[in-house]
């Protein structure tokens, strides 16, 4: 399989802190890849690297023949990575319908277009395609509800529909089920699965081990900055250097 | 084509435009210069909107968009032609120029800064025209017409004013009483055709978008800065189309037209009317430019005879007591209606519209709140 994003020697260091020591990683194409690792292990200083925030002190990201370093979030996105947030991020004073909508527009139209003549109810074809993504995520009746009012689990189903409605070519998640009570998280859980069927190429970040298990086709684990090990779910449980890692190297 | 329902909001504001001399008339407000002052500061109002109301970004400082279209306008007059319609063409261009200066370099920052680097801008502009830019503004005696002026158009087409100053007008019209309501009415309700039709266009979603969540919409692959400039600089050339007017009606530009309490103003319109909505700060700029007419126009002798049913001995507390709210306290009238609207109606007049019109629809049976449960 051809792999969609590659992420090779990448370093960074904040002070004396090492919070990256040569990190490589390769995602393929169509897969659910899932990075772990201990709290402070860099998961999250390595997210950043992907999506414009922080710059990596060496090392290059590319993903799909482009490189992702030193460019803005929104031309990373328009190259063709969404991703989710921690805490979902949804445009809070305006209808769901509206909120997926405004991604549609952005694959269609760019960046930036002063389309500022034609009526929004006269997009019907955009309308059309984000009412599609709302019924997908189950929100479809919601549609002419403000998007704030929503509960956390529902807001990270329109997060997923306004990412989904851009058809990415690959989809970051930071712990896409934080904050969550079971329930909810099992949905989600669901949902994720149903997305990852498309064949669309996901990155997860996380922690609970229940959802990492039940959806990665392949595992990385990170620790103190580096990848200690990368492999299939089945396989991650036993490797030693693993529950070293999350065990603080005491042996049970 | 807009939608049914904005067909009706247009065709009625249309028809309130037009008959605005009538329909003011009963309120004391149904004569020409006052009427012309709704609708410049109506456009001033509904420009100012289309940055706030949608982009959230409160700018401190478009009353120096106001102050260029003024001065563009005179110099037009001057050079050029006593026509209305270059002037106001050149007015909303420069209105528009200045605003993409001011704007390109406030929009780098948010929030409070974005309004203190406006406000500095226009503070900046208000003194330069009192001071350097004298040349250009004529300082305090304000830029006015004069006999000796070129007007190079006007010569061309043979239009010889003689000795006389003249005054602005269309083909023969002259833009002073009704046909200058006239004029500045057209214009409004251009103004705000326009502005209906941003508030309904994708464009406009993108402007609600930058006020909802500037982050997402980073990630959502859509660059947030032009979205606001472009903004800026259509909100700067309604002012400046809206400062333009004003010369048209009475050619002169002064430098007081682009001080702080000008910025202040529009933003009071806006917010006292209602922000985000279409028709919120023309209503917000007719109620305020109507208190500044009528309340500063009371005086002593007025309130005496209001309040002569009270005995002696009363009435010349309640006077003393009034007095303080009308004539030069008007603005104490004003400020006191401002905290109550922003404390009661947080969404303006316009949502105390809303919210009598939810009122009475829940009155009728069968209609409004009962109908909406799902029959699901």
């Amino acid at each position: 399989m051809a792999s969609i994003l590659t992420v090779q020697n990448v370093n960074k260091r904040f002070g004396g802190l090492k919070a990256l020591d040569n990190v490589n990683l390769e995602i393929e194409a169509g897969t659910v890849h899932a990075i772990i690792g201990p709290n402070g292990a860099g998961k999250s200083t390595l997210l950043n690297c992907f999506i414009g925030r922080l710059e990596p002190d060496t090392g290059t990201v590319i993903f799909d023949g482009v490189s992702l370093l030193g460019i803005k979030p929104h031309e990373i996105n328009q190259v063709g990575v969404s991703r989710v947030f921690q805490t979902p991020e949804v445009f809070g004073n305006l209808t769901l319908r509206d909120n997926v909508m405004i991604p549609a527009f952005a694959k269609r139209d760019g960046s930036f277009r002063i389309n500022a003549w034609k009526g929004v109810k006269r997009e019907t074809d955009i309308e059309a395609k984000a009412m599609a993504m709302l019924e997908n995520v189950g929100l479809a009746r919601k549609a002419d509800e403000i998007a704030g009012q929503l509960s956390r689990g529902d807001k990270r189903r329109l997060e997923l529909a306004m990412c989904l409605v851009q058809e990415p070519k690959l989809l970051l998640l930071d712990e896409p089920t934080a904050g969550m009570a079971r329930a909810e998280t099992n949905t989600t859980i669901d949902l994720l699965k149903k997305i990852a069927e498309t064949g669309i190429t996901m990155v997860v970040i996380e922690h609970d081990m229940h959802v990492v298990f039940s959806l990665a086709d392949r595992i990385s684990v990170l620790a103190q900055g580096t990848v200690i090990a990368e492999d299939l779910p089945e396989r991650i449980k036993g490797n030693p250097k693993v529950q070293e890692a999350y065990l603080g190297g005491a042996h049970l | 084509m807009p939608t049914r329902n904005d067909m009706l909001l247009l065709t009625g504001f249309v028809a309130v435009v037009l008959a605005a001399p009538f329909l003011f008339e009963p309120i004391g407000a149904g004569y020409p210069d006052l009427l012309q002052k709704f609708a410049i500061f109506g456009i001033f109002a509904i420009g100012f909107n289309i940055l706030f109301g949608l982009t959230g970004y409160l700018s401190f400082g478009h009353a120096a968009f106001l102050g260029v279209g003024s001065y563009t306008a005179v110099w037009t007059f001057k050079l050029l032609s006593m026509n209305p319609l270059p002037a106001i063409v050149l007015a909303t261009l420069f209105g528009g120029l200045f605003a993409a200066l001011i704007g390109f370099i406030s929009l780098r920052r948010t929030g409070i800064y974005f309004s203190i680097l406006t406000l500095a801008f226009a503070q900046m502009s208000y003194n330069l025209a009192y001071s350097v830019l004298t040349p250009i503004t004529n300082g305090e005696t304000g830029l006015q017409l004069s006999q000796g002026d070129p007007r190079v158009l006007d010569i061309a087409f043979g239009r010889d004013y003689g000795a006389v100053l003249p005054s602005s007008d269309l083909f023969g019209l002259e833009m002073t009483g009704y046909p200058g309501f006239y004029f500045c009415g057209a214009m409004l309700i251009v103004c705000f055709y326009i502005a209906l039709r941003i508030f309904r266009s994708p464009f406009g979603m993108m402007l609600r978008a930058v006020k909802s969540n500037q982050n997402r919409m980073n990630y959502t692959g859509l660059n947030t800065r032009p979205y606001a400039l472009t903004a800026f600089i259509i909100s700067g050339m309604y002012a400046g189309l809206a400062g333009g007017l004003l010369a048209v009606t009475d050619p002169l530009a002064g430098a007081e037209r682009m001080q702080w309490t000008a910025s202040g103003e529009v933003v009071l319109m806006t917010i006292l009317g209602g922000s985000g909505t279409l028709l919120g700060p023309v209503i917000g700029a007719a109620v305020i430019k109507y208190f500044e007419n009528i309340f500063s126009a009371f005086n002593k002798s007025m309130l005496g005879d209001i309040f002569s049913f009270l005995p002696e001995s009363l009435q010349s507390g309640a006077v003393s007591v009034a007095s303080l709210f009308v004539g030069e306290g008007w603005h104490l009238t004003l400020g006191a209606m401002f905290v109550l609207i922003v404390i009661f109606l947080p969404g303006g007049l316009m949502e105390g519209i809303r919210r009598i019109g939810a009122l009475a629809r829940r009155k009728k049976p069968g209609g409004g709140a009962s109908a909406s449960t799902p029959a699901e």
